[in-house]
């Protein structure tokens, strides 16, 4: 009787129109459908989809390869890049030149255009400060179309990852002859939508989903193999787990893999894995007593077993670290101050709180989660038993826990997380600049200053390398500005059997072009 | 009538200003913003965003600026969803939670009254003890119970039924059903213990008495005399009945992955989207007022002691 049922459903499955349609579970509502104006993961998939930048990243390495641009040349400092384009057109049939590419990005800058990411072309591109903030002309920003073909950018220094940096959403070719036709809102709806990616838009409802189709016009449409794309919005992990283990969808991103279920996850066959960058750390504000004493924040860092909370607690293959940045290139992770406890009581007791005495009123917020609240309980009964010290747990709402680390500095330890925008260490170090937007804890020493400027500096190589790996030591080894618990695990479920073109990266980013039916 | 329809509906601009005015208010004084997010962004650039949307403006004037809109039924553009406005959100958003609302509610109904006057008609016996347990059942579990574990019975056990989502080519109406029949449930359960009751106590009435003994026919003694009476506290249950599916569909919307109302609402809160939080407040209060005003003109349909003087 399974045998007959079997078959039935083979056969369903060969007769089925549906067989290169690809259905996923995309995470929340996506906030816009123009590359410009968003900042999320599931945002960025769906663009990746419509719209193609210079490069595009690789299936296995997510290392950036010809999109747009089928070639490039650098100049000998590093600073200016020459892009020769494919001919191409949109998938409206007008032809795609070097002017697109021109003035997509002088959208992005644009003030009026509202741009989260503007600061990103900002700070790399000739000229584009100024005129992101108003106070210069488009002319000045140094991005030029030489002939219809060729597109060149000169950038404020010599960017080791500036090619890596161009995958991202804020550098795709947007329709800007689209936008001003149609206005923003409407241009990305399904009845005016023009791009110049894999696919085209067909369908949006808010809440429900996107569908993509296949785009006949896309330079490489020979390779598309997959029918449509279906990003389902569902923002609840388990709703979507359950979409999966039904056969409802293909593919499960993390969105679909609840934390509570993990153990009976990770033992499936289509189960993938592999060691990410993003970092998970507890940050000191370093103005609150008693976190203005390095031998109090040292201790408490070498109290925390990380071995034991990845292994133990978190259980699906993080990777327990001590330091902040993720080795990449030819750049090490600093050996930090990991688990040492009678170091840790050493330390206590010179700062003052022998066996934990004294020790004054702490609290750890973090945003409410379930997972977060298993890493704070289980911090929270580490360092009692390993100081003798009792420290509160607080946990608050997202919007309200970002007001509180940000704007008000409010806290005297937070739980943090960070995942670079582009595969560079000075993306990770710059948190910690003195006076830096995203420098929440108040940390700052001219020395790990004088350190970030110099490399800023630098070509890349070895040397640049050095000074970075340095800069991460005063700010890890030497000051413990944060307690770096764990680099996070990139994880999905797939049938590879079935599906290819997605295979686990450090970054986590499977680009659409490349799936399809094995 | 008429001079009452028009009363009631004069009486509920105040009510509505007075909630929209708290509303605003309410949602500025949370923590956080629509644009604040893990990474800062730059306050030049938040800048140039919260000129688009007027945020950098005084907050008496931004009041003033939204009822000068409003006043024109413009809700304003969505702060999150921005290729949206919130007017089309609402829109896109409303069908969905009407059906699976109004299908909920229909059945509620349907079953509950059903089940109430069969339990009463055949007081203890086996009917009637099964009935109320069920009814038991069905008011003390919650719907974020009821709704998972039919989920995993009919969904996942046995494939009969999507486990979420809405209408599409493939399974068509099917993804109706669990989220109609978890929506319904309680409140099937409380109109069944309601009928019941009062068609108890109606069969024992004067006025029913004298149905019989004026030689009507069983079912139309049950009909025209006994359920016209045993109604009336159906239908007062009927508008906090709304009230509790109209909420109850926020938590259903989630388990089933619904693009309604009450998702929108929820993920509106999270994200600050002032513009889109108002919209909701503003369509939810349309609806209940609405809904107890219909539920008062039903009074005197059924009761003929109602006037609307």
């Amino acid at each position: 009787m399974p045998g007959i049922k079997r078959c039935i459903l083979a056969l369903l499955a060969a007769l089925s129109l549906h067989a290169q349609d690809f259905i996923f579970n995309n995470g929340p509502e996506p906030q816009s459908l123009d590359p410009a104006l968003t900042t999320g993961v599931p945002e960025s998939r769906i663009s990746a989809a419509l719209f193609e930048g210079l490069t595009v990243n690789d299936a296995r390495t997510a290392l950036p390869v010809p999109g747009l641009a089928e070639s490039w040349t650098v100049s000998p400092d590093l600073k200016t890049y020459t892009f020769h384009l494919r001919a191409t057109t949109w998938s409206d049939g007008t032809p795609l030149v070097a002017q697109d590419v021109v003035d997509a990005w002088l959208r992005v800058l644009d003030p009026a255009t509202g741009a989260p990411y503007a600061y990103l072309l900002g700070e790399t591109i000739q000229g584009a400060a100024a005129f992101s903030k108003g106070q210069g002309p488009a002319s000045e920003v140094r991005i030029r179309a030489l002939d219809p073909r060729t597109f060149q950018v000169t950038f404020v220094g010599p960017l080791p990852y500036a090619l890596a940096m161009l995958t991202h959403n804020a550098f795709m070719v947007t329709p800007t002859f689209a936008v001003r036709r149609f206005g923003p809102g409407a241009w990305t709806k399904p009845a005016h939508f023009i791009g110049n990616g894999p696919y085209v838009l067909k369908a949006w409802k808010p809440q429900d989903k996107v569908v993509v189709v296949r785009n006949p016009r896309y330079w490489d449409a020979r390779n598309i193999r997959l029918q449509s794309i279906t990003f389902l919005a569902i923002e609840d992990q388990g709703v979507a787990y359950d979409k999966y283990k039904a056969g409802e969808i293909d593919y499960a991103t993390e969105d679909a893999i609840p934390t509570a279920q993990i153990d009976a996850i990770r033992l499936r066959r289509d189960y993938h894995h592999v060691a990410g960058s993003t970092i998970y750390y507890l940050l000191f504000n370093v103005a609150r007593k008693p976190f203005d004493d390095v031998r109090v924040r040292k201790a408490l860092s070498m109290a925390v077993d990380r071995r034991e909370l990845v292994d133990r607690v978190l259980k699906s293959g993080e990777v327990p670290t001590a330091g902040f940045v993720p080795a990449m290139g030819g750049f090490h992770t600093a050996r930090g101050n990991g688990y040492d406890p009678e170091q840790a009581r050493r330390l206590l007791a010179q700062a003052g709180y022998p066996g934990g005495r004294g020790f004054p009123r702490v609290t750890l917020v973090y945003n409410t989660s379930a997972r977060h609240q298993t890493i704070s309980e289980w911090v929270q009964q580490a360092w009692k038993t390993t100081l003798g010290i009792q420290i509160e747990l607080q946990n608050l709402e997202w919007n309200t826990f970002l007001d509180t680390k940000q704007k008000t500095h409010d806290f005297q330890l937070a739980r943090a997380g960070w995942l670079a925008d582009y595969p560079d260490p000075s993306n990770y170090l710059d948190l910690f600049k003195t006076g830096a937007g995203n420098n929440d804890g108040l940390y700052s020493n001219p020395a790990f200053d004088r350190l970030m400027a110099r490399a800023s500096e630098m070509a890349p190589g070895d040397a640049r390398d050095r000074v970075l790996e340095q800069a991460e030591a005063i700010l890890v080894d030497q000051d413990q500005a944060l307690i770096p618990c764990f680099f996070y695990v990139n994880k999905y479920l797939l049938d590879d059997r079935k599906w290819g073109g997605i295979y686990p990266n450090a970054i986590d980013i499977h680009h659409p072009r490349w799936w399809g039916p094995k | 009538m008429l001079r009452f329809m028009i009363r009631r509906g004069l009486s509920l601009i105040p009510t509505l200003f007075l909630i929209i005015s708290l509303a605003f208010v309410i949602v500025r004084v949370a923590p956080g913003g629509p644009f604040a997010s893990e990474k800062k962004l730059p306050p030049e650039i938040l800048l140039n965003i919260q000129r688009k949307y007027h945020l950098d403006e005084s907050v008496p004037r931004q009041y003033l600026r939204y009822l000068g809109d409003l006043a024109q039924g413009d809700l304003g553009p969505s702060f999150r969803y921005k290729d949206f406005t919130v007017n089309e959100l609402i829109l896109g958003a409303l069908p969905p939670s009407m059906t699976i609302g109004a299908l909920a509610l229909a059945l509620a109904l349907l079953a509950g009254v059903g089940g109430g006057v069969l339990a009463a008609l055949r007081q203890n016996s086996w009917l009637d003890y099964a009935a109320m347990s069920l009814a038991v059942i069905g008011i003390s579990v919650p719907l974020f119970v009821v709704g998972p574990v039919l989920k995993l019975l009919l969904a996942l056990r046995h494939p009969w039924l999507p486990t979420s989502g809405w209408i599409d080519e493939r399974r068509g109406w099917l993804a109706l059903v669990l989220p109609v029949v978890t929506l319904a449930l309680p409140y099937m359960a409380g109109i069944a213990r309601l009928t019941r009751a009062s068609v108890l106590e109606a069969l024992r009435a004067d006025y029913v008495r004298a149905a019989r003994a004026k030689g009507l026919s069983e079912p139309a003694v049950v009909f025209r005399h006994v359920l016209k009476g045993a109604l009336l506290p159906v239908v007062s249950y009927l508008g906090p009945a709304f009230a509790g599916i109209i909420t109850g569909t926020v938590v259903v919307e989630t388990i089933f992955a619904i693009p309604g109302l009450g998702r929108l609402s929820i993920q509106a809160a999270i994200n600050r989207d002032y513009t889109l939080i108002m919209g909701d407040v503003i369509v939810f209060s349309i609806i209940l007022v609405l809904m107890n005003f219909i539920v008062d003109l039903g009074y005197g349909l059924l009761d003929p002691r109602v006037s609307y003087q």
